[in-house]
């Protein structure tokens, strides 16, 4: 885990007395709200449908026990018990007190987390695989770079005000776990044939109202060029970019009217003359980094056995955990998504419950993932048992991982203002009906994904099947997509036809399904088959 | 009829304008008529709102009924936390929005 070194805890610090005096000045009515909002927004405190919400950063998604630990306090003290993990690897608290945020700053710094650039046109949180460093295939752990990235991209001056937010993701396998090519900027670290370090550059990724899948702009940037490199990217993209319009400020929207072709040059160009100012930390730097991030002490010479005795446990195996690449070990998801429940969501004990178990079993460290659970990365297998007993008595061993039953869904309108529809009870009813039918375990591998509108914080463009809430004359209703992927091999789904209401999108979905398992060859997913036979026959048996 | 909504300032909870001030419960809400942008520029002049907005609201016989869901689930809480909403004690407190 990286640690604060003086600096890092000094901003922080800083950051919540000055954010104390401001909310101070509000309350007194030396600030107006016109005045005070950028700033509350800066420190990730937005206004939300029933109250203020607060969107606390977890770089790239590792946590060790104590900080969830407190995270699982602060949902005690400052909101009503229960706290929402987010696909940008975040947490988010829904009924936060204006006069008691301060406060609140305060506990996360005294455990060295805040909630700075989780909002506004900034360089957001960056985001990483949550198997990282426990991956058997990574070619290293992303995490030193992501880390560097995050210290260059703090409070960088030329960089607080972008045309729009900005998003970076790093990764360091073949197998894409972070939705890489659906960022501003996905980074993967790779090596060339001098078996060297390097970074590839995709740019220009994004869903929202025009999901963009990001090309690659650069195969390889040598390793002690990669903050040059991106602030190349950005400064071509500061230039440039849309201030005029909002749907359009995004980076993917300046690379895809420019052209792939057109932004690399100006970049190139960009990074030559940056090269001569001489803006590349050194690699000191990143040295310093790394040992945060070096393995725990794994112990040698354990067994690869797994007593599969009972059967509940043996299909959480076989579900939710994850190949390690140290003998003996697997990283262990936690389903955050039980049937009917809220997906992401975890009560204050959960969120206590899971810190301790960090600490207990998986060498004091958690992860968050995109798709709203928590990864315990280092498990030993002769210990999974025990692991699986204390979370099956609390309401955390559902055995679902990256089935129907794994839903990705935003908060929707039962939490956020933009919203166009509810996500989450969608949700429910999705993964009650394919608990109670039986399908779960027979449609295998199936990521559905739910928006509540068109800004896409529930990935729907991205899920084997995607759902989108739109408004139709002030009632709820859900287009359905088909064929999306945020992995290697992503794409973006397709829109079905037209929308249904609440029990007609369930049905629908339903019937998708029964497609694919009428239609399938021996070893396809749903996403396989769909990318082989296409649209029709789900058209036909959806709205035939 | 058009009532008027907005957020306490300190606790961020959802209020309504009752007439003399501002109250968490919806059916509390009156008529402002045309007098929506001068009682909110009033109001969080004096900070005891932020972010006050009026919409359409009708009554019926459960009291005042914002005519936006979006706003029905504002004056109810999440529909998916009935026990976090103004109703806690009804778990299918959550029809009321649809
Ligand atoms: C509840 C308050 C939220 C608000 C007001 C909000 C707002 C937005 C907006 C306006 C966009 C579109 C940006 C654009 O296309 O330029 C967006 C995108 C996105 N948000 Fe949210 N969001 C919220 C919650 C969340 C949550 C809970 C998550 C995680 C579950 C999330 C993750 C994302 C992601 C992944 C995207 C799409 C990726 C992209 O930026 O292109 N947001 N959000
Ligand atoms: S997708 Fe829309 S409804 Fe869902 S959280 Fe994002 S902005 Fe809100």
């Amino acid at each position: 885990m990286y640690k604060y070194d003086n600096y890092d805890q000094q901003m922080v610090d800083a950051r919540v007395e000055e954010f104390r005096d401001q909310t101070r000045r509000r309350l007194s009515g030396e600030l107006s709200e016109e005045k005070f909002r950028p700033l509350r927004l800066m420190n990730g405190l937005y206004l939300q449908l029933h109250a203020y919400m607060l969107r606390v950063a977890v770089p790239y998604g590792t946590l060790s026990g104590a900080q969830m630990k407190v995270l699982g306090d602060i949902a005690d003290k400052y909101d009503r018990g229960y706290g929402h993990f987010t696909t940008r690897q975040n947490i988010q608290y829904n009924w936060i007190k204006l006069e008691e945020a301060p406060d609140l700053l305060a506990d996360l710094a005294k455990v060295e987390m805040h909630a700075i650039q989780t909002s506004g046109n900034c360089i957001r949180n960056i985001s990483s695989d949550h198997f990282a460093g426990a991956a058997a295939d990574e070619l290293v752990d992303p995490r030193p770079y992501a880390e560097l990235l995050r210290q260059w991209s703090s409070f960088h001056p030329e960089f607080s005000y972008l045309p729009r937010k900005f998003k970076i993701a790093v990764i360091a396998s073949d197998t894409d776990r972070a939705a890489m090519r659906l960022h501003d900027i996905g980074i993967q670290i790779v090596k060339n044939e001098a078996g060297e370090i390097g970074a590839a550059f995709y740019v220009g990724g994004g869903m929202g109202r025009t999901p963009m899948v990001a090309p690659c702009i650069n195969e390889f940037v040598p390793i002690d060029q990669l903050v040059t490199y991106s602030e190349a990217c950005l400064r071509v993209y500061n230039r440039h970019g849309r201030r005029d319009n909002k749907y359009k400020a995004r980076i993917k929207i300046l690379v895809h009217e420019m052209g792939k072709d057109e932004y690399t040059r100006q970049v190139e160009e960009e990074f030559a003359h940056l090269l001569t100012q001489g803006i590349e930390p050194p690699l000191a730097e990143l040295e310093r980094i790394k040992p945060y991030f070096a393995d725990p002490a794994f112990k040698a010479g354990l067994s690869d056995e797994i007593d599969r005795t009972d059967p509940d446990f043996a299909l959480w195996v076989d579900r939710n955990t994850v190949a390690h690449k140290a003998p003996g070990y697997v990283s262990a998801v936690i389903s955050l998504k039980p049937v009917g429940g809220i997906p992401g969501d975890a009560s204050a004990d959960q969120i206590r419950l899971m810190g301790e178990l960090a600490t207990d079993y998986s060498f004091d460290e958690c992860r968050v993932t995109h798709t709203q659970n928590i990864v315990l990365p280092h498990v030993e297998k002769a210990r999974l048992k025990d692991l699986f007993d204390v979370l099956d008595a609390n309401g955390l061993s559902s055995p679902n991982l990256d089935t129907i039953e794994d839903i990705i869904a935003c908060p929707g309108l039962d939490y956020c203002t933009l919203a166009n529809a509810r996500s989450i009870p969608v949700a429910q009813k999705i993964s009650e009906r394919f608990s109670g039918n039986g399908k779960t375990a027979e449609l295998g591998e199936l990521k559905l994904k739910i928006s509540g509108c068109i800004n896409a914080c529930g990935h729907h463009h991205a899920g084997h099947i995607g759902i989108l809430g739109v408004d139709r004359k002030g009632v709820e209703n859900y287009q359905l997509l088909l064929g999306g992927s945020e992995a290697e091999d992503t794409s973006l789904g397709k829109i079905t036809g037209p929308g249904f209401d609440e029990d007609g999108i369930v049905d629908a979905v339903e019937k998708a399904a029964d497609v694919y398992i009428a239609n399938r060859e021996d070893g396809e997913r749903f996403l396989d088959t769909y990318r082989r036979i296409g649209m029709d026959p789900f058209k036909e048996a959806i709205y035939g | 009829m058009k009532i008027l909504t907005g957020n306490d300032l300190k606790t961020g909870d959802v209020t309504w304008w009752d007439g003399q001030g501002w109250s968490r419960h919806v059916n509390d809400a009156v008529d402002v008529g045309e007098k929506a942008d001068e009682i909110a520029a009033r109001e969080e002049a004096s900070r005891n709102v932020v972010g006050a907005y009026a919409i359409d609201a009708a009554t019926d016989e459960n009291g005042v009924r914002p005519a936006h869901i979006k706003e029905r689930i504002r004056a109810l809480g999440p529909t998916v936390r009935p026990d976090l909403t103004l109703k806690p004690a009804d778990p299918e407190a959550g029809n009321w929005v649809i």
